[in-house]
């Protein structure tokens, strides 16, 4: 039984459930017998649950174990967001992903590690230290979602939740060889996702597959009241997606994407990505989209001034941890400067210069005008394409330390996935390859706003064809 | 561009306490993001409309009604102060 588990997707697991052939109870002690054992190695995990979280429901994925990222509020559990400054809060609300999680069944078995407040490329700002790459662990595992890919990427949960604020899922599925989706801004609720930047924030899942990845998407897409910028656009079955028929297809090729910077074996599995595209019966366009080189620098205004507004609630008086004083600003200045980690500093001081009376119209608004020239750049290469092909990162996962010191090469690292947020339309990531070192290689689909159904069409009819989500890393214990 | 003084401003302004040591590099880390976001300035965007979110909708409005204090208890559970039902702070006059 063990044996197959492992290389069952969650909906075969449900299938087994259902059928009896496989108890709930076997499927969970069997991905907890994994956690035990492998995860000390890699760290993936903040909390493991020694009993799963309630359900409500059921559904095509019930009975499935699931992990989340520490930044999504599950009733009656620690949340900590890898941060000091919550240290011990307790959720007193279910996040509504949570509440349609448990509607439909899904078991939660813990959550997982990220970089702090989801800053971070890398997953080592998080105050538990790094999560390690399950191909390589002297490598990262990307991040912000670093935790949930690894965790997936190992198969110690069949699948996960991660948040996407410039390429928070789909930079760590691409280092960690799976596949991470960021759902269109409005598709899922931010309600009760500790909000980072709130004009860019999306959950989404990470799976090993397009058939989990449609099914879940399935479940936590969807309006929801308790988010203002959720949108009342139906949702779609996007289980109907999951055909292998992309013929005609008109795939945009960036040419932005491919220029300087990229590494030669990303560059040549995304072109043998771009052959089999091809071979399927996709029509293959050059497009460009002029505005790319100003997406790192319009994100790096952006979504700090809205974290730094954002994390102004951490003040020492309602979360977490305080650092005592005589005076009120004492209080907040000793519990800010001891609670937050350097990087949250270093974005909080970013966002604050750029808000502050005298640079506003310079930074901040400058970066909204170039924002809107990002978003058209979109707009304009969308008339003649249905989706466009690019890497998700300009190489494969990096050496733990090797960015840290520097900030700005660690920013850089997000160049093909920030600008999706700052248009905020669809894309995902998914393995398209491997390097001579044997570190998985992502290639990234960007879609139209609200059309996740073709990017999930195009990613199921790529993996009919290939074999890369298949593989599982091996860790010598 | 940065200088220690405007970090200095800056982090009273976000209410951070930050160490004498780490003053320096904070300053050097924050001239160079600052240097290559001024980038920026390479585009004319006299003409251009700013976007602040996503997608513009139109504004949600719901009706302002009186719920049940269902989160109370919990919430003062999670303050790392409380007294009577309230948030406690250091005497602010």
């Amino acid at each position: 039984m063990a044996k197959d588990l492992l290389k069952l997707s969650g909906l075969e697991i449900a299938e087994c459930i259902k059928n009896t052939e496989v108890s709930k109870d076997e499927v969970l002690s069997f991905f907890r017998k994994r956690i035990d054992s492998i995860d000390p190695r890699i760290k993936s995990f903040v909390e493991v649950y020694s009993e799963p979280v309630k359900t409500l429901g059921g559904s095509n994925l019930a009975g499935v174990p699931i992990a989340l990222k520490d930044n999504i509020c599950i009733k009656g559990k620690r949340i900590s967001c890898a941060s000091r400054i919550l240290s011990s809060h307790i959720s007193v609300y279910d996040a509504t992903v949570v509440k349609r999680l448990k509607e439909a069944g899904l078991l939660i078995a813990g959550t997982t590690n990220m970089d702090e407040f989801a800053f971070g490329s890398s997953t080592e700002s998080s105050c538990y230290g790094p999560t390690r790459n399950p191909w390589d662990l002297e490598r990262v595992p990307g991040g912000s979602s670093g935790g949930s890919a690894a965790a997936v990427a190992m198969r110690l949960v069949p699948f996960a939740l991660g948040s996407d604020t410039g390429g928070s899922i789909r930079q760590p599925a691409s280092f960690c060889g799976v596949v991470g989706f960021k759902p269109t801004y409005g598709r899922v609720s931010r309600y009760g996702l500790v909000a980072f930047g709130s004009s860019l924030d999306q959950i989404g899942p990470i799976t090993t597959n397009f058939i989990d990845c449609a099914y879940l998407l399935n479940v936590i897409c969807g309006f929801d009241e308790h988010d203002s910028t959720s949108s009342r656009k139906d949702t779609p079955d996007f289980t109907q997606f999951l055909r292998k028929d992309i013929k005609g297809l008109r795939v945009g090729i960036p040419k932005e994407y491919f220029s300087a910077g990229l590494d030669r074996e990303v560059e040549s599995a995304l072109k043998e990505a771009v052959n089999i595209f091809k071979k399927q019966g996709a029509k293959i366009v050059d497009v460009s989209l002029p505005h790319t080189e100003y997406a790192v620098a319009t994100y790096y205004i952006i979504a700090p001034s809205e974290a730094s507004s954002n994390l102004e609630r951490f003040d020492g008086i309602r979360y977490g941890m305080r650092k005592d004083a005589s005076a009120l600003i004492e209080l907040y200045k000793k519990t800010r400067g001891a609670g937050f980690g350097d990087e949250a500093k270093r974005r909080i001081l970013i966002g604050t210069y750029s808000l502050s009376s005298g640079y506003y119209q310079a930074y901040y608004m400058r970066a909204a005008k170039v924002r809107t020239l990002i978003k058209k750049d979109f707009e304009d290469v969308f008339r003649s394409v249905d989706v466009i092909l690019t890497p998700t990162s300009p190489a494969a996962a990096f050496k733990i330390g090797e960015k840290t010191k520097d900030p700005l090469s660690m920013y850089l690292s997000d160049i093909y996935t920030i600008p999706v947020n700052l248009a905020g339309i669809c894309a995902v990531s998914f393995p398209c390859g491997f390097t001579r070192n044997n570190l998985p290689i992502g290639a990234q689909l960007i879609g139209k706003a609200f059309d996740e159904g073709t990017l999930i069409n195009a990613g199921f009819s790529f993996q009919q064809e290939t074999d890369y989500h298949n593989k599982i890393p091996v860790i010598n214990m | 561009m940065v200088d220690k003084k405007t970090v200095e401003y800056v982090a009273n302004l976000a209410r951070i306490d930050i160490r004498e040591d780490q003053k320096s590099r904070f300053t050097d880390e924050l001239s160079r993001i600052l240097e290559y976001i001024d980038k920026l300035k390479e585009l004319n965007v006299e003409s251009i409309c700013p976007t602040r979110g996503a997608f513009t909708e139109e504004n949600v409005l719901r009706p302002d009604r009186q719920k049940k204090k269902e989160y109370y208890t919990d919430i003062l559970n999670n303050a790392p102060a409380s007294e009577d039902n309230h948030f406690r702070v250091p005497k602010v006059i």
